[in-house]
């Protein structure tokens, strides 16, 4: 007799998350980003398990070519694969782009609430950050590239040093209209220790605005990485990433546009979901939109 | 309104102060000898040697760094280390192709921007609405070389209607400036447009719920005039912020399109001396940048109270 009505109640929370994006009235756009996404995410994950061809292995004979039944998308100027070296590529860009989000979310969280909380450390952390704010980030990330050498923890940092700032900004945002909350006065009141009271009190408001930040610092890292490899500051190509392998493809723009066209694409479509998700939490999260709508 | 603008001044000296200190540092504080990692792998001792005292590696960090201000101070940037020659001529001889281009772009961008964010706002909910917004994620998510790249493809080499690279000044042949200053522009300014729509279109929506606005509808107001005037101008302070703050993104995208096109820029000095490991010239540019945007930012606060009469100080 319970039986049944228990798996009913086991399948309650499947149910839930399936009529999710209708429960929530979303548009075909977010569930198409979500998608697109995922097949990359996936593609990336797997690629060491279905790729035709080592990404570095180098063919003499096979330069530039073409699409072909032996390389799906062509050749580039090595005799490598640039199908397998796009999706490999994709492996490393997105590993760049989710570590430069919760590093740089991380740290910013720490400092934002040390910043928001303590009237004494607020001004001189403020003032650090907005000088770090006036530094054009990828001067910033190409000079620390180029000062520490071109290794992925290298490019990650550089990524992550001018987030850091934006990150700190909104959690100090969030803590300074929430520490004067009731609750915060009672926490206070019975004698909390500071550090319970920024982590358990404090933490949890900005949860909600560093999830938005974060898909956006993880959309910005994949394309500043593009950028440092454009301009000789990235990754070094025997890690392939989609920056570095348009990189090498400039110098042949002219005979084989193809080598920058397919991981442009695949970025562009990756940032693009990204961005469209952050968009969609964002407006979810935001109740001043919500009473709007109403 | 002095006294704020006062006040405002005076807040720039410290950020300014720090970006000194953290330029200066990040060399020192690099792991291993400042002057090894400048020279690279091949250094003589010899050579170490004359890159340790034309930067003044010798002496004690805070005797470097006032000696390093002093001349600032005196408008010294310093001395190349690859061309050997003062980086202020260096800096004055490539900056008008940069200035030129960004006065372009800015103009360009607003010019197609407020109104695109305007009309997304008027027609919220529409497919002109939807356009623009879709242009707005498109701009974000392209970078900013591939668009570059794209626009080379299309029209420089498949239509032929412009050349592929290079830069005229304006002084020789304004006309091959122009044709050739046109794609630099549009690439760098797809960003930026993207940016000042998304908030033009935000500001105004969030005015065009006032009560003002239906009341000079009310009244008969044309929509034009209702637009542009009641509700522009009372969304105009965060569309201003965002020319501000985005001004950052412009000069990381100088960096990169002067890369793509060739133009013989400040954007390209720098990274070629960040590449070459020129360091008076990277903390003079990145110095130079900086107090830039902190100028503009400046300029832009103090602007607000010109544009919005309801702010005072």
């Amino acid at each position: 007799m319970t039986a049944p009505s228990q798996a009913v109640s086991h399948l309650q929370p499947v149910l839930r998350l399936l009529s999710l994006p209708k429960r929530m009235r979303l548009g075909v756009g977010p569930m198409i980003a979500a998608v697109v996404l995922l097949i990359i995410v996936l593609a990336s994950l797997f690629a060491p398990l279905y790729i035709p061809h080592d990404p570095l292995a180098i063919d003499a004979l096979n330069r530039l070519k073409g699409p072909s039944d032996a390389f799906p998308l062509g050749t580039d100027a090595f005799g490598r694969d640039l199908f397998s070296r796009v999706v490999m590529g994709g492996r490393v860009s997105l590993f760049i782009g989710v570590g430069a989000a919760i590093v740089s979310v991380g740290l910013g969280l720490v400092i934002g609430l040390v910043s928001g909380f303590f009237r004494s450390a607020d001004a001189v952390i403020m003032r650090i950050m907005d000088s770090l704010m006036a530094i054009p980030s990828i001067l910033l990330a190409i000079a620390l590239v180029a000062l520490n050498g071109p290794s992925l923890w290298s490019v990650i940092c550089a990524i992550t040093i001018p987030e850091i700032p934006r990150v700190v900004r909104l959690v100090r945002s969030v803590v300074l209209t929430s520490r004067e909350e009731p609750y915060v006065e009672a926490a206070i009141a019975l004698g909390s220790s500071m550090p319970k009271i920024l982590w358990q009190h404090l933490m949890p408001n900005t949860l909600a605005p560093l999830t938005v930040q974060g898909t956006y610092i993880c959309a910005s890292a994949i394309l500043v990485e593009a950028i440092l490899s454009f301009l000789g500051a990235g990754v070094s190509t025997e890690i392939p990433t989609w920056g570095n392998i348009m990189a090498e493809g400039r110098l042949y723009f002219q005979i084989k546009p193809m080598l920058i066209f397919w991981p442009g694409l695949m970025l562009s479509l990756c940032i693009l979901s990204i961005n469209l998700l952050g968009d969609t939490a964002r407006d979810l999260l935001d109740p001043r939109l919500k009473k709007r709508e109403a | 309104m002095i006294g704020y603008i006062f006040r405002r001044v005076l807040a720039v000296i410290p950020v300014i102060t720090i970006v000194a200190v953290f330029v200066f540092l990040l060399l020192r504080l690099t792991p291993g000898d400042p002057a090894a990692i400048i020279a690279g792998d091949a250094a003589t001792p010899a050579q170490l040697e004359k890159i340790r005292t034309s930067l003044g590696l010798n002496d004690p960090l805070p005797v470097q760094f006032a000696t390093w201000v002093g001349h600032l101070f005196q408008g010294d940037l310093g001395i190349s280390l690859i061309s050997n020659t003062s980086v202020s001529s260096m800096i004055a001889d490539r900056i008008w192709p940069t200035i030129n281009i960004a006065i372009m772009t800015i103009i360009l961008s607003v010019v197609l921007a407020v109104p695109m964010g305007v009309l997304a706002a008027w027609r919220h909910r529409t497919w002109a609405d939807y356009a623009v917004m879709s242009f707005s994620v498109l701009g974000f998510s392209v970078p900013v070389f591939v668009i570059g790249y794209i626009f080379i493809q299309v029209f420089s080499i498949e239509l032929r209607w412009l050349p592929v690279q290079g830069y005229t000044a304006p002084s020789q042949d304004f006309g091959k400036f122009l044709s050739k200053a046109i794609l630099p522009c549009l690439t760098l300014a797809t960003i930026y447009v993207a940016l000042i729509a998304r908030m033009t279109r935000a500001s105004m929506l969030e005015v065009l719920g006032e009560d003002f606005v239906r009341t000079a509808r009310a009244k008969g107001v044309s929509e034009t005039v209702v637009l542009f005037r009641h509700a522009l101008q009372n969304a105009a302070v965060p569309i201003l912020t965002i020319i501000g703050t985005g001004f950052a993104l412009l000069i990381s995208g100088v960096v990169v399109t002067e890369s793509v096109f060739n133009i013989p820029g400040i954007g390209r000095l720098t990274v070629d001396a960040i590449l070459a490991r020129d360091y008076p010239v990277i903390q003079a540019m990145i110095l130079l940048t900086s107090a830039l945007y902190v100028f503009i930012n400046l300029l832009i606060d103090v602007s607000y109270s010109l544009i919005d009469p309801r702010i005072r100080y």
